[in-house]
């Protein structure tokens, strides 16, 4: 498997999410954000950081690189697409994810691990979290509180395209277990055609037992090795 | 009543944003545009209908909270 | 413009530092050279007062590959890797404006380590505000860790340490200590020293603006009333600038395009400038209409002394620069051959077609007068007597106090602002006796550490320098890590004042004492004076960073207890010292008293023989004693792990409160599994090592024989409501 991660000026999670690729043995190459081909790629990864400082509105600026041509033409034709974090804010502002990413209910950076529940395994990027549903992996953001209008929530919800939501250690989906206030506990959500995932957790840091988590390396496994 | 505050960053204050904004809007493809500059925009509504009054709330809420005096100007819009 | 009296009193030179400089450069200076000279002699860029007693700390040990004099230390870590390190304060921006001030200061302390060729792999702070109750603290709180985390998040380097402490003595004067720490490669370390005639110098970065014209003097003077006014412009930072300003330095540092690079902090252009070419013993010719500046109409008095963020200065070797300025445009960033190296020893300035400025480099730097202030001995207080009837407090009750003040209380409302995990290399995050980062693709770690222990060093200079360079060595022990070396900063009132300079003399004394003892050298750090406002000065507070090493990271400890059923060790003789103590200052509102006293024997013996039982696994977890003293550290043991304890006090010939809560040093709360006792005391034994064995873990309670037994959850809350209440938050 290929993996492209794309870097803009500003991202601090590329080489992070580099490292986890290539750990998990997909072939991985970094991407300027000013080049305008992709090279070939299975997967493309938009990392985590602060792309343009977040100026502006986050993730705005970069979705106007001149890159994100061709990842949008990539995840049109059914290509994969991976979004963390600042990815997630990109994929959103270049429209290839709905909804919008406001600011965190507390208006402060939260930097902790969360748990969450993995509500759909039936793509390429969870399938092997069916066996462990209750994962923990580390947020840390500023705008991770994700908005969708009743409408969209519905949309989201009927068709099961909600990825993760945050939720406590018994799989408990509630408002305590909500870090940023996001819409139903939404931490991650798919396309209709299940090739793009948006996700504010960082699943790249936990792929380590001594950092203490390797719920991380199970996502980059499914890509690799479906169960 | 409703009055209108606009707060800017002080003239020789660097503005990180306006010029990221400013960069962007070339890559664009807009050569014209020189300088862009961000600030911040409020709608204050009151409950009070002497106009001299109102105009002097708006202004000490603006030096007190809405703008921070050490790097910001403000611009109260009169209608 | 005519030089008056006034001008040169504004520009903070002294009359007869001034009659020094007309004897040195045989000329009055004109305006823009006074500027340069009010930037150059202030005391945060000359250390005047100060570099006296800094020449007598030890800063070398077999692992120091440069001491102070750089833009950082750096010290060897094995395998030809090396850790570049330093700490620096930015407190009066941060009191002006606390958002860019902490933000600001985040930024300058990363530059002097990424100058040097290190990708910062960490950073950590030391905060301290007045009393919590001051009707500015809560603002200042909120705006300086906002401002740090604005500034390091975006930049992607974790925080994984650091300090908040209140004291009404900060009222007026808060301090915002920022330390970062870099990954280098031993033969890849990049120094500020200018080398070689008529080579390119180079300005890249961010363009100059008025930004913070005369910061280093502000940095230099008292507050006053007028102090809201004394702040042309403040900096603003923009860590997203940094950011690319440090890919593309890492980036040319790939080759040999390099010959030296220094950041431009406080006073800028200047100060950069005149340090490359003092170093190199050569002079140094700039071409101000070639600084690529953001406002309209600058001077060059403006763009001599504006501290605008993100910019470094660069000498290349000839016929480099095209190819580096690739790099540069590629970032985004401006490149600008402003200059050249000469063999002159003169700073040389051209404006316009014509010769602004021509000053000795050594006049800037080398001649500055270097001051003998007065000082007076520290008056140590007599045996006083204790406060009032403290023996019939009860027990549970004090410990409640201590854990829910702000000074003891768990601090995740600061630190979860910080991201902590990004590299993905952080063992340990905040909240640990020290922050562990692993080298990234190793197996082997670094400890990093900051303290202070401001109340100490305000009964006793000498003890409290000693107390808290002890503290740091044993925090980094008690993670398994070897101490390697300090930083420190070194913030104090007005030295022109004796009792002020006398803190600052027997402070560093006291450092130097244990550093010494402990072979744990200063490789860099700053001083911060006038930390001041209408005659009120703060305590003394050397803060210090430490660094140690650990080999291998199956060795790390952390302090949270492992398992039920074992045994609770003391390492270290209880003496029953109160004065100074959390319980008589916090419990009892009894502030006077000198500080534990330091025996560098125990402190080093006890600290090794640690080390040694860590490495021979015998160590199940290990928390340091330090504030509130051995009852509050088993407390922050239980609710770490959730794991509870019943103790006993084993000895009767001191009181109980004086037991639990007295701060004696050179301590540590050790956990063993019941299986390796025997072993461990008779290694204790063996090596002449005081402990005593308090009791065993238990499930679910803290439960203290004849006093009381608390449910852990009950505990947790009490040490975690704290900072929530004071931000009215839903706990």
């Amino acid at each position: 498997m290929k993996s492209s991660v794309i870097v803009f000026p500003g991202s601090n999670c590329d080489r992070d999410v580099a490292v986890a690729l290539t750990k998990f043995q997909i072939e991985n190459q970094m991407v300027w954000h000013n080049e305008t081909q992709l090279p070939k790629s299975d997967l493309v990864v938009l990392p985590g950081g602060f792309s343009y400082g977040d100026y502006l509105r986050t993730g705005s600026i970069a979705s106007k690189s001149r890159i994100i041509n061709d990842v949008i033409r990539h995840g049109k034709k059914g290509g994969l697409i991976l979004g963390i974090c600042n990815g997630f804010q990109i994929l959103i502002e270049t429209g290839l994810l709905p909804g919008v990413l406001l600011r965190n209910k507390k208006l402060r950076f939260l930097s902790k691990n969360i748990l969450l529940k993995v509500l759909n395994t039936n793509n390429k990027f969870c399938s092997n979290y069916k066996n462990k549903n209750i994962i923990q992996l580390p947020i840390a953001h500023n705008e991770g509180n994700f908005f969708a209008n009743n409408e969209l929530l519905k949309n989201l919800e009927d068709n099961n395209l909600i990825a993760f939501k945050y939720c406590d250690e018994r799989g408990k989906i509630e408002k305590n277990s909500n870090p940023n206030g996001s819409s139903n506990n939404i931490a991650g959500i798919l396309n209709p055609e299940k090739n793009i995932l948006g996700m504010m957790p960082h699943p790249e840091r936990f792929i380590d037992p001594l950092l203490s988590g390797e719920d991380g390396s199970i996502l980059f496994k499914s890509l690799l090795r479906p169960e | 009543m409703k009055i209108s505050a606009t707060v800017t960053l002080k003239k020789d204050v660097l503005d990180p944003q306006g010029k990221v904004v400013g960069q962007t809007l070339k890559n664009m493809g807009y050569e014209n545009i020189i300088n862009i500059r961000q600030g911040k925009y409020f709608e204050i509504e009151l409950n009070e209908s002497d106009e001299i009054k109102a105009k002097k709330i708006v202004e000490e809420i603006c030096k007190k909270l809405l703008s921070n005096i050490v790097i910001e100007d403000y611009k109260i819009n009169y209608k | 413009m005519k030089i008056t009296p006034k001008i040169i009193e504004k520009h903070g030179i002294k009359p007869t530092e001034y009659k020094k400089i007309i004897s040195l450069i045989g000329k009055s200076p004109n305006l823009l050279e006074l500027g340069i000279f009010s930037a150059m002699w202030n005391e945060h860029c000359s250390y005047k007062s100060s570099k006296k007693y800094l020449k007598t700390l030890p800063t070398k040990n077999s692992k120091v590959i440069q001491g102070p004099g750089e833009n950082a230390g750096i010290v060897d870590i094995d395998d030809n890797d090396a850790l570049v390190f330093k700490i620096e304060s930015h407190n009066h921006p941060s009191f002006i404006e606390p958002y860019q001030g902490a933000a600001t200061g985040v930024g300058g302390i990363l530059r002097d380590i990424f100058t040097m060729g290190a990708r910062p792999i960490a950073t950590l702070n030391s905060i301290h505000f007045g009393s919590h109750s001051h009707p500015k603290t809560k603002n200042l709180l909120n705006g300086v860790v906002s401002g740090i985390g604005g500034y390091g998040n975006c930049m992607g380097i974790p925080t994984i340490g650091g300090e908040v402490k209140f004291d009404s003595t900060y009222n007026e004067n808060i301090l915002v200590n920022a330390m970062a720490v870099g990954l280098v490669k031993k033969n890849k370390i990049f120094y500020s020293k200018a080398k070689g005639i008529n080579q390119p110098v180079i300005y890249v970065g961010s363009k100059t603006g008025r930004d913070g014209i005369h910061g280093a003097s502000m940095a230099s003077a008292e507050f006053d009333e007028n102090s809201e006014e004394k702040k042309p412009t403040v900096q603003v930072g923009d860590p997203f600038t940094e950011k690319l300003l440090l890919e593309a330095c890492l980036e040319l540092m790939k080759d040999d395009s390099i010959i030296s690079i220094q950041d431009m902090g406080a006073a800028g252009l200047t100060s950069s400038s005149v340090e490359m070419a003092s170093k190199g013993n050569l002079g140094i010719e700039i071409n101000l209409d070639k600084v690529p500046c953001r406002e309209k109409k600058m001077t060059p008095y403006e763009m001599m002394l504006s501290e605008s963020q993100e910019r470094m200065l660069l000498i290349l070797n000839s016929g480099k620069e095209e190819s580096a300025r690739k790099i540069f445009h590629k970032w985004g960033l401006d490149f600008s051959i402003i200059g050249k190296t000469t063999n002159s020893k003169n700073l040389i300035l051209n404006y316009n077609g014509n010769e602004v400025a021509n000053l000795p480099i050594n006049s800037l730097s080398k001649d500055v007068p270097i001051y003998d202030r007065k000082w007076k001995k520290n008056l140590n207080s007599k045996k006083l007597n204790p406060p009032k009837n403290f023996e019939n407090l009860k027990i549970f009750e004090s410990l409640k106090k201590i854990l829910m003040s702000p000074n003891n209380s768990e601090k995740s409302w600061v630190w979860e602002q910080y991201d902590h995990t990004v590299m993905g290399d952080t063992i340990q995050k905040p909240g640990g006796d020290s922050g562990v980062i692993r080298i990234h693709g190793k197996n082997k770690g670094i400890a990093l550490t900051v303290d202070s222990s401001a109340h100490y060093c305000l009964a006793d200079p000498i003890v409290g320098g000693k107390q808290v360079v002890c503290e740091a060595w044993r925090n980094l022990i008690s993670v398994g890590s070897k101490p390697i070396a300090i930083t420190n900063c070194l913030n104090f009132g007005n030295p022109e004042k004796e009792k002020i300079m006398g803190q600052f003399v027997e402070t560093i004394d006291g450092i130097s004492q244990a550093c010494t003892y402990l072979d744990f050298p200063v490789v860099s750090g700053n001083v911060s004076f006038y930390n001041e406002t209408q005659n009120n000065s703060i305590s003394p507070t050397p803060t210090i960073g430490a660094v140690g090493l650990i080999k291998n990271l199956d060795n790390m400890m952390t302090k949270n207890f492992k398992e039920i059923g074992s045994c609770i060790f003391v390492i270290g003789k209880t003496l029953g010292h109160l004065y100074q103590s959390e319980f008589f200052r916090v419990v009892m509102n009894y502030n006077d008293g000198s500080p534990p006293e330091i025996n560098l024997f125990n402190e080093k013996n006890n600290g090794l023989i640690v080390l040694n039982l860590i490495s021979k696994k015998l160590i199940n977890s290990i928390h340091d004693i330090s504030s509130g003293g051995l009852l509050v550290s088993l407390a922050e043991m239980c609710i770490h792990g959730n794991i509870g304890a019943k103790i006993k006090i084993p000895r009767k010939d001191i009181g109980k409160h004086q037991y639990l809560f007295g701060e004696d040093q050179s301590r540590y709360l050790v956990e063993i599994k019941e299986k390796n006792k025997k072993e461990v005391s008779k290694f204790l034994e063996e090596n002449g090592i005081y402990y005593e064995m308090i009791g065993k873990t238990e499930k679910d309670y803290l439960d203290l024989e004849k006093e009381f037994k608390i449910e852990l959850t009950e505990l947790t809350k009490l040490n975690s409501c704290w900072f929530k209440n004071y931000f009215e938050e839903e706990l």
